[in-house]
């Protein structure tokens, strides 16, 4: 009882900190609390996961801290609060949290009915499928008469009909209450009832290192579905929104001119016109957005260019090793394309 | 003739039981195999156990990896041979299973926390030990204080850690143990409520009960913590755990209190008629005679409430806090760790937390009933 009524009574009166959204207000708030509040996953394999000594890591995780190197020099600057998929956008209407990059898919009832905005997306995802390499399959072209193992209750299931109809191939689909059933099931591969697995790719190659013998299977290279996967940030407050977009565009600009973590200090005397706006010895470009003229610098240097991203948290420097894929540069018959900054 | 006479002058000593009606055999026959119904009981229960324990000592011991660095070492073609449970995993979450994301310098603060409580809860629960009124007082009054200082900071130069730095075992002991202190004074006093004469209180007490007891506890949490700012203003606001905590310990309030009730039903109207003939006031008869007896009655109905209690504290996952569970949950996400066995050991290892506190909390109350009972 006691503990009770001092914990209340000290709780309201000590632990402010919720700001309201309102226009104009976000990155004020930011920069007066003194830290970005950024909302993640509660544990998704390459996109945020806390790692052995406690610090969150991963491709989600990393553009927050992009986003804290652009706004005050420190990747430390900003606190993690893990959502679950539920409660992740009531979070950032009700202010609690500045920026989502909760492996969000950005669709058009979230962006108008929820009042959020997605200004960019980071990761590509969609349908894929994973089979065993002793199958002998390179193509989900050639899974005519398979059995696919898959979570039930999903749009998964949805897409592989339409997918398999669309091609005139004949399927049976093996649906599990739990992806962890379905893994073990297809990993056992116990009576052949799965011949493929299929879920979103970076869950493939997530849920391909609990298999017993990872190199076994191979992701097959089909897309099947489109998850494009990004931050999200409130309606209302452009100047917000166009840092949080902005962030992710200089990130890819700095893959495309060859401007990396090693390579930031050199590139800051290159005579490219280009580099040089990005890294603001010319223009203002940061200032425009409220920032500052070296925020690209701070982002490179402190946490890297969009590749070095990639292949770090999810790529082939991690354990995952996801292919670029969907998610290579526009230069190298990919999507991820950020336009001019000018 | 009278020469051979023989009298015995004391007895002769007494003949062992037959081999069959004592020792282990006898034992053996009654208990285990004492007709036909008991005898397929007790060997269906072996068999039982031939099922279950072999396998999970094969997997928790015997196959079990004990050290190594990253999945690779809990791989079944690493090791050469089956692999069992990936304990390393657990060696190097442990940390964040205990204390969640609390800075690794400060969590002397959490140990200082948890060495107070169990010097002070033991005495407390050992009848023997001197001092209850002191070390009550030391634990409900004081102990709350000092916890709540050294875990949040701020004082005495210690650094400041914001709840959501907190999880893991910690934040479900601080869950449950809020909730448990908190819920049993509370439920006695809407139990009273319920019971009172006066109708404001009685019908406040019945509205609060129902609708506490109506609401599933995943609606209290989630509505505590993201639709409550909505409602206040917008300078207002208070901590996540906060909200939580008082939620489960207004929950676990109402529940409480029916079954306090439960127990003042159960005492005789002669209880307050006699206590009234020996001149107790109304206050008194209810401290004195009702209460205790009525207490002793549910002891059974209390220790569940405490026991699912504890265990629904990891609904507050649902809200952004990372209790044991939650942080297990993260920990799987770790793609540094993601081998064929991590899952199991996970829970494996917090299922044994768990059972430790549950088995800990029934068998005490067992002992307290015990006693209770042969002391009438």
């Amino acid at each position: 009882m006691h503990w009770l009524a001092v914990v209340l009574a000290l709780g309201i009166a000590c632990c402010g900190g919720v700001s309201t959204a309102s226009a104009q207000a976000t990155l004020k708030g930011i920069q007066g609390r003194g830290h970005l509040i950024c909302g993640v996953s509660q544990g998704l394999p390459g996109f945020s996961a806390p790692n052995d000594k406690g610090e969150w890591t991963g491709l989600d995780v990393d553009f927050c801290r992009a986003l804290a190197a652009a706004i005050f020099n420190d990747t430390a600057k900003v606190t993690f609060v893990p959502l679950s998929a539920k409660d992740r956008f009531t979070a950032l209407q009700s202010g609690d949290i500045d920026v989502l990059a909760r492996n969000s898919t950005w669709t058009l009832s979230r962006d108008t009915a929820l009042g959020l905005d997605f200004p960019a997306i980071t990761f590509y995802d969609g349908q894929g499928f994973m089979v065993r390499k002793s199958l002998k399959v390179s193509s989900a072209l050639e899974l005519s008469g398979a059995s696919i193992c898959t979570q039930t209750g999903t749009t998964t299931e949805l897409n592989a009909a339409d997918y398999f109809h669309a091609h005139n191939m004949t399927y049976e689909m093996v649906a599990f209450a739990t992806n962890d059933e379905a893994i073990k099931t297809y990993d056992t591969g116990e009576n052949g009832r799965c011949d493929a697995f299929t879920t979103d790719i970076a869950g493939l190659y997530a849920e391909r290192l609990k298999l017993a013998n990872p190199a076994d299977h191979v992701v097959l290279p089909e897309v099947i579905s489109k998850e494009p996967l990004g931050p999200a940030v409130r309606h209302g407050d452009d100047q917000w929104t166009d840092i949080v977009r902005w962030t992710h565009f200089a990130m890819v600009s700095a893959e495309e001119l060859g401007v990396s973590s090693a390579t930031v200090d050199a590139m800051l005397k290159s005579p490219n016109p280009e580099v040089r706006r990005l890294l603001g010895t010319e223009g203002n470009a940061g200032e425009q957005l409220g920032l500052t003229k070296d925020w690209v610098v701070r982002i490179v240097k402190q946490v890297g260019n969009y590749g070095e991203v990639f292949e770090r948290n999810v790529g082939k420097d991690s354990r995952l090793g996801v292919a670029r894929g969907q998610n290579a540069l526009w230069t190298k018959g990919g999507l991820q394309y950020a336009p001019p900054i000018r | 003739m009278r020469k051979g006479r023989f009298v015995r002058r004391e007895l002769s000593p007494a003949l062992p039981p037959p081999v069959a009606a004592s020792g282990p055999l006898r034992w053996l026959r009654t208990r285990l195999f004492a007709g036909p119904v008991s005898t397929v009981l007790t060997l269906a229960s072996l068999l039982v156990l031939w099922l279950i324990v072999p396998p999970l000592v094969t997997f928790l011991v015997i196959d079990a990896v004990w050290s190594g660095e990253g999945r690779e070492a809990c791989l079944a073609e690493t090791a050469g041979r089956p692999v069992g449970a990936c304990w390393p995993f657990i060696a190097a979450k442990l940390g964040q299973l205990i204390y969640g994301f609390y800075p690794a310098g400060e969590r002397w603060r959490v140990d200082l926390v948890f060495a107070t409580a169990f010097a002070l809860l033991v005495p407390l629960l050992v009848p023997p030990a001197p001092f209850k009124r002191l070390n009550a007082a030391l634990f409900f009054v004081a102990f709350p204080l000092a916890a709540y200082v050294l875990l949040v900071g701020g004082w005495f130069g210690l650094a400041v850690v914001e709840t959501r730095a907190w999880g893991g075992l910690l934040v479900t002991l601080v869950v449950a143990v809020t909730g448990i202190v908190a819920s049993l004074p509370l439920g006695i006093l809407l139990a009273l409520g319920r019971r009172s004469d006066l109708p404001a209180v009685r019908w406040l007490s019945v509205a609060f009960i129902e609708f506490w007891r109506g609401v599933p506890l995943i609606t209290v949490l989630f509505f505590a913590t993201y639709m409550l700012p909505l409602f206040l203003p917008g300078s207002w606001s208070i901590d996540n755990l906060l909200r939580a905590l008082i939620g489960v310990a207004v929950f676990a309030a109402a529940y409480m209190a029916e079954v306090v009730r439960g127990g003042l039903q159960g005492v005789p109207q002669a209880q307050y008629e006699g206590a009234t003939a020996l001149g107790l006031r109304p206050w008194q008869t209810m401290a004195l005679v009702v209460l205790p007896q009525a207490l002793k009655l549910v002891i059974p109905g209390i220790v569940n409430t405490f026991i699912g209690l504890f265990k629904d504290t990891t609904l507050v996952m649902i809200v952004a806090i990372f209790d044991l569970l939650g942080q297990l949950r993260a920990a799987f996400a770790d793609p540094s760790w993601a081998s064929p066995s991590t899952l199991y050991t996970g829970f494996a290892f917090t299922g044994l937390i768990y059972f430790a506190f549950c088995f800990g909390m029934s068998r005490y109350a067992h002992f307290i009933e015990r006693r209770l009972k042969a002391g009438r």
